[in-house]
């Protein structure tokens, strides 16, 4: 394969950023907009060109005889060689995995580029202060993300994951001068700068032991013959199994190398992901412009955690307990989620909940895939959800987005009723509430139906656990889609100031995401991603009671949210009096934020930083003080020797000589 | 007698050539031509500088031995004498618009005389190898300086530091040669060679070889303004005008060290560890360290920089008791380099004090928002003097480090630690300064003016030897290669 596409896939968005970055300012808005727009387009056009050589070009790189699909290594240049062994390269992967996510990244990138022409700017047509800047960074951040997915080697991975982190925090802060923007900023970046730390020393531990970066290495072997192909190949998974069980087997505190390796990488996945309890910087993320949300915080960002495990599925495959850690953290989290987007009044933040909830979704499906399992039916599965609510949950934002810029307000108090002034946008989020409550034939019902199976196969406690917060997902969607466009409207609408649909710019992206969620259950996904590279036919497995059960879960969560919220009445009310300490917990999303100050705070601030502080201020600064002082007092002292009468210097002089002899005589002696 | 032992001297012949075409022109040129005067004396002084490395270049200035022994020259010799004239030829250059003032216009050809004739004097040290030749160098080196200092007729602080000068250098002058009477008693001879033979085989050291060796050191030590012998330094800085003192603080320095170095190791060399090395370690450390203190808390400028000469002295001593090739070497840059830095800082001071006649440091409160060129020469020179890098006074200190710790002995590794502590000291003296100019706010800045075109070229000569001479530091190297090729190599214990 050309190399030319795979690297202008990378260089386009950097050359972007740098573009607009460095000579934005002095562009007229309109054309660094349209310039970031056609650029992106042009990285989609390019990604798509790649994905569809890989999935449907048949060559004997990317498919083997026997209908396999390989991993190809299209570049993989060396970039520091510190000795022999540690080398770190910079290439780019061609699998299934990482070409459909360059397919997710263009397309929602390409939309939110698309959509931001028009959201960026007021009712009057004034762009927005910074629009240049918004674009450079959407540059950049498409630009990482793209350069992780593709990333060979974990290293490589880690410089682009913590390059996505930067950017991120650059777009949440974006509005630098509203405060809550730049402390939701910072929140984000040091939560999951915190848990890339678990990550780093995984990297470290694992690379360490295994002597190696690259992932092929790690899961997967060459197919001999032919340069840069490799093929997922449990075999040399053992392999590297081996040194971890070779003897003495590297141990720590009672768990193995691998184990803890494996653990400490799926930190990094849990802060990137918002996984519990690192979950606490997504809502707060909302603070950034909307269109950023749907890219960075639901599509693409988020995912890079449940991507990371999928990318060393091989390895955790070999290690129970992590993925059993896995399991009871994503399912945790999912319920969680799903009970406080139940309560939540800020529509972007009941979106962020949902998204929180999908991911944990994924996760969970991770974790419950095993190799008997419906032949690893959970790894298909997640990376199947993955995609489809790349689509749905940005499709959700856009039109949050769209309502917001309508109405000026992130509060669905403010809205009610807009189904009759913007048409487009209530027809669109409508498809997204039904694709992610999981209704046929929308896409979120394939894959979540996958994911079911999936849980159903490792143990029917998780498929139950997973059952009900998928009925509960279609519960609170309906809830805000009934709030939203539904009741009796507040203030009266009239003439210019009632709310309309938006320009064709946000129209078109929230079409064509919402034809998308249509149509992308249909999609034979598990011929073209499963997790050692063999197609995988999943109507062989499909369970049609557990998708009977699943859709009727999600529509007697649709039938409850109809009954509370269809129209304006005393039954949430009821229920919040019935259970006011669960509801009041939901509420304030647990007390987690409160946790982590009273932890930050009280006991780390408190207890360690303050004393810490004392003894710099105090014990360091104080004896560099007293040698300062002592310099001034000694400094004092000689002063009488400058006395400025001569006869005096003579006799200093005279004395000074005499005692210079007289002293080395002494000495001497 | 041989007259062709005079071509030698090329250098000193130079430059007494220089001082008579100087000196007739001001005697007998009608008074409209004595403006060139200035102009005529740097001309010739750089054209005899050209000559001295031209001759050098060519290698005819090879190790030459004249006047039975009296007088050696050598290409490390040529090249300090080279380096002093680079010097004297900046101070002249910055000197310009002080001689055309009103009140020198009467005087101005006594100031060049008078300066060529020290110039002289300090080439004899350098060379003599006979101490009656050194000592009617360091008396022409130093009395003509007591004339220079009270130029300035109409201030009372010029003559009373002429006369501090004065009276102070006589009495010095009578204790060094006191001391080398000692000696004469003690070995029978003047000459160096001699002396370091007579020395070499009667090594135990007695009362009188240690107090003749001490009040040697004492008698050089005053030139150097070494403590405790520096007392004159401060007064006379602060008294004399701004030209002389920068004459004074770095030709009239850096030509003592060498010839410092010259002594110590050409005579003294076979009782290095027994006898001065000790006297050394504690001149060096006094010097440094009450330098210092005493530089925290001035603030006329001149005495501000009288005292951080007196410390900057205590440095260049380190390459006296590294006594090897590379502390030679080392400190060759150093006097370089500390020419080039502090006639920075002296070039600014003089510009201020030839505008607005201010020398105090609270004087220079806000001066960036008015000068900020003169600022920004100031702050380079007071980060070279400093040893910031990537300024010269980095590297030059760092090679006289270098070189000390080549000695190679555990005392050596204390006192460069010394000196390493009190560059801390040295650093906040200098920021004073620097703060002074930059971040202390007043409601009465100094006027903005703008200063003479010699001041400009002798500030932008400077600033480019502070930052050039920190780019091309391999220059030191240069000087090592003549270093290891110079004759008193064979006298050195390293």
């Amino acid at each position: 394969m050309d190399v030319t596409v795979p690297i202008l896939i990378l260089a386009i968005p950097l050359f972007m950023f740098l573009l607009l970055g460095l000579t934005g300012m002095k562009m007229s808005h309109k054309l660094a907009g349209t310039l970031g727009t056609l650029g992106m387009g042009t990285v989609l056009v390019l990604a798509y060109v790649t994905a569809f050589t890989y999935f449907f070009g048949g060559a004997p790189e990317f498919i083997d005889a026997a209908g396999n699909r390989l991993q190809y290594l299209v570049f993989d240049q060396t970039w520091l060689a510190f000795t022999q062994n540690l080398v770190i390269k910079i290439g780019f992967l061609l699998d299934p995995i990482s070409a459909m996510m360059l397919v997710v990244i263009t397309t929602i990138s390409f939309m939110v580029h698309l959509y931001s022409l028009g959201y960026m700017r007021d009712h009057h047509g004034v762009y927005e202060h910074g629009f240049q800047r918004f674009y450079a960074f959407l540059s950049l951040f498409s630009f990482s993300m793209l350069g992780l997915v593709v990333a060979p080697n974990i290293f490589q991975m880690y410089i682009f994951w913590e390059l996505v982190g930067a950017s991120s925090y650059l777009l949440i802060g974006f509005y630098y001068r509203k405060p809550s923007a730049v402390s939701a900023s910072k929140k984000a970046f040091i939560v999951t700068r915190f848990a890339d730390l678990g990550f780093l020393i995984g990297i470290l531990v694992l690379s360490y032991y295994t002597g190696t970066f690259n992932f092929t290495d790690f899961t997967s072997s060459a197919v001999a013959g032919m340069e840069g192909v490799t093929q997922v190949n449990i075999h040399t998974a053992e392999g590297i199994l081996n040194i971890f069980q070779s003897s003495p087997a590297p141990m720590f505190m009672g768990a193995s190398v691998l184990t803890w390796a494996l653990v400490l990488i799926f930190m990094g996945g849990m802060g990137k992901s918002a996984m519990l309890p690192l979950h606490i910087w997504l809502p707060d993320a909302m603070e950034g412009p909307t269109p950023v949300s749907a890219l960075i915080h639901a599509a693409t960002m988020v995912v890079a955690g449940v991507y990371l495990v999928a990318r060393l599925f091989p390895l955790y495959l070999m290690e129970e307990s992590a993925l059993m850690i896995i399991t009871v953290v994503g399912a945790l989290t999912a319920l969680y989620a799903a009970m406080v987007a139940c309560t939540q009044v800020d529509i972007k933040r009941v979106l962020a909940f949902s998204t929180i909830s999908q991911i944990a979704f994924m996760m969970v499906s991770l974790g419950v895939a095993r190799m008997d399992i419906h032949h690893g039916l959970g790894y298909m599965a997640s990376m199947f959800h993955l995609f489809t609510h790349a689509m749905f949950k940005a499709l959700l934002f856009l039109g949050a987005g769209a309502l917001i810029h309508a109405i000026g307000s992130n509060d669905y108090t403010d809205m009610h009723g807009l189904r009759k002034y913007m048409p487009i946008t209530h027809i669109t989020f409508l498809i997204g509430c039904l694709a992610i409550a999981g209704i046929i034939p929308f896409s979120g019902f394939f894959s979540k139906d996958e994911i079911l199976s999936s849980c159903l196969g490792n143990s029917t406690i998780a498929y139950v656990w997973m059952s009900a917060v998928a009925g509960l997902t279609a519960f609170y969607m309906f809830r805000l889609y009934y709030l939203i466009f539904w009741w009796k409207e507040h203030k009266v609408h009239e003439g210019h100031h009632a709310p309309h649909d938006q320009p064709w710019v946000m129209s078109l992206p929230l079409i064509i995401l919402a034809v998308i969620s249509c149509v992308a259950g249909f999609i034979p996904f598990g011929n073209l991603v499963s997790w050692n590279g063999v197609p995988y036919d999943f109507m062989a497995h499909f369970n049609w009671s557990v998708a009977a059960v699943s859709l009727v879960v999600a529509i007697a969560g649709i039938a409850l949210a109809t009954v509370m919220y269809r129209k304006e009445n005393e039954l949430p009310a009821k229920f919040k009096n019935a259970v006011p300490a669960l509801w009041r917990w939901c509420h304030h999303r647990f007390y987690w934020d409160e946790l982590y100050m009273f932890i930050t705070h009280r006991i780390i601030f408190g207890c360690i930083c303050r004393p810490l502080a004392w003894f710099d201020r105090h014990i360091i600064d104080g004896t560099m003080d007293s040698f300062a002082t002592i310099t001034n007092k000694a400094s004092d002292a000689i002063k009488p020797l400058q006395s400025g009468q001569v006869q005096m210097y003579v006799w200093y002089y005279l004395i000074g000589a005499l005692a210079l002899g007289g002293i080395t005589y002494i000495c001497l002696l | 007698m041989d007259y062709s032992q005079f071509l030698a001297m090329k250098q000193e012949l130079a430059l007494l050539l220089v001082f008579l075409l100087v000196f007739l022109y001001d005697t007998f040129l009608p008074k409209k031509a004595q403006k060139g005067l200035p102009v005529f004396a740097i001309v010739l002084t750089l054209a005899a500088t050209a000559a001295g490395f031209c001759c050098h270049c060519l290698g005819s200035a090879c190790n030459t031995v004249a006047f039975a022994g009296m007088y050696e020259t050598s290409p490390v010799i040529a090249a300090i004498k080279g380096i002093l004239n680079v010097g004297a030829v900046i101070v002249l250059i910055q000197s310009i618009k002080w001689a055309d003032s009103e009140n020198m216009t009467m005087r101005r050809g006594e100031f060049y005389e008078l300066l060529l004739v020290t110039l002289f004097g300090m080439y004899l040290m350098i060379s003599a190898r006979h101490f009656l030749l050194f000592l009617i160098g360091l008396e022409s080196a130093s009395l003509p300086l007591a004339a220079m200092v009270a130029l300035d007729k109409n201030r009372y602080e010029s003559h009373e530091a002429a006369v501090k000068y004065i009276l102070t250098a006589v009495f010095s002058s009578a204790i060094f040669m006191l001391g080398l009477s000692f000696l004469y008693g003690l070995t029978g001879s003047l000459y160096f060679q001699n002396i370091y033979f007579a020395l070499t085989a009667n090594g135990s050291a007695n009362l009188l070889l240690i107090l003749s060796v001490a009040f040697v050191i004492s008698g050089i030590g005053f030139k150097l303004s070494l403590v405790p012998f520096h007392l004159w330094t401060a007064d006379v800085y602060q008294g004399a005008p701004t030209s002389v003192t920068s004459y004074l603080s770095v030709i009239s320095k850096g030509a003592t060290a060498f010839a410092f170095l010259v002594v110590l190791v050409q005579v003294f060399g076979s009782i290095y560890s027994s006898v001065w090395e000790w006297m050394l370690y504690a001149l060096i450390i006094l010097t440094i360290t009450v330098g210092n203190l005493f530089a925290i808390r001035q603030r006329n400028m001149k005495r501000f920089l009288a005292f951080s000469s007196v410390s900057q002295a205590g440095y260049i001593m380190l390459g006296i008791i590294a006594d090897n090739a590379m502390g030679m070497a080392a400190m060759m840059y150093y006097i370089l380099v500390y020419i080039f830095s502090n006639l920075a800082a002296f070039g600014v001071i003089g510009a201020i004090e030839n505008a607005t006649g201010k020398v105090s440091m609270d004087n220079y409160n806000g001066l960036y928002k008015t000068n900020p060129r003169l600022s920004f020469a100031m702050m380079l020179a007071m980060f070279s003097l400093a040893g910031i890098p990537p300024f010269a006074g980095f590297f030059s200190k760092f090679f006289i480090f270098t070189g000390a710790l080549n000695q190679g002995s555990v005392a050596i590794y204390v006192l460069v630690g010394i000196a390493l502590l009190n560059t801390i000291i040295s650093l906040y003296y200098y920021l004073l300064v620097v703060k002074a100019m930059f971040i202390n706010d007043t409601e009465t800045p100094l006027p903005t003016f703008r200063s003479s075109c010699s001041e400009r070229l002798g500030l932008w000569i400077t600033v480019a030897g502070v930052i050039g001479l920190g780019i091309v530091s391999w220059f030191y190297s240069s000087l090592l290669e003549l270093a290891q090729v110079a004759p008193m190599n064979m006298y050195f214990i390293g």
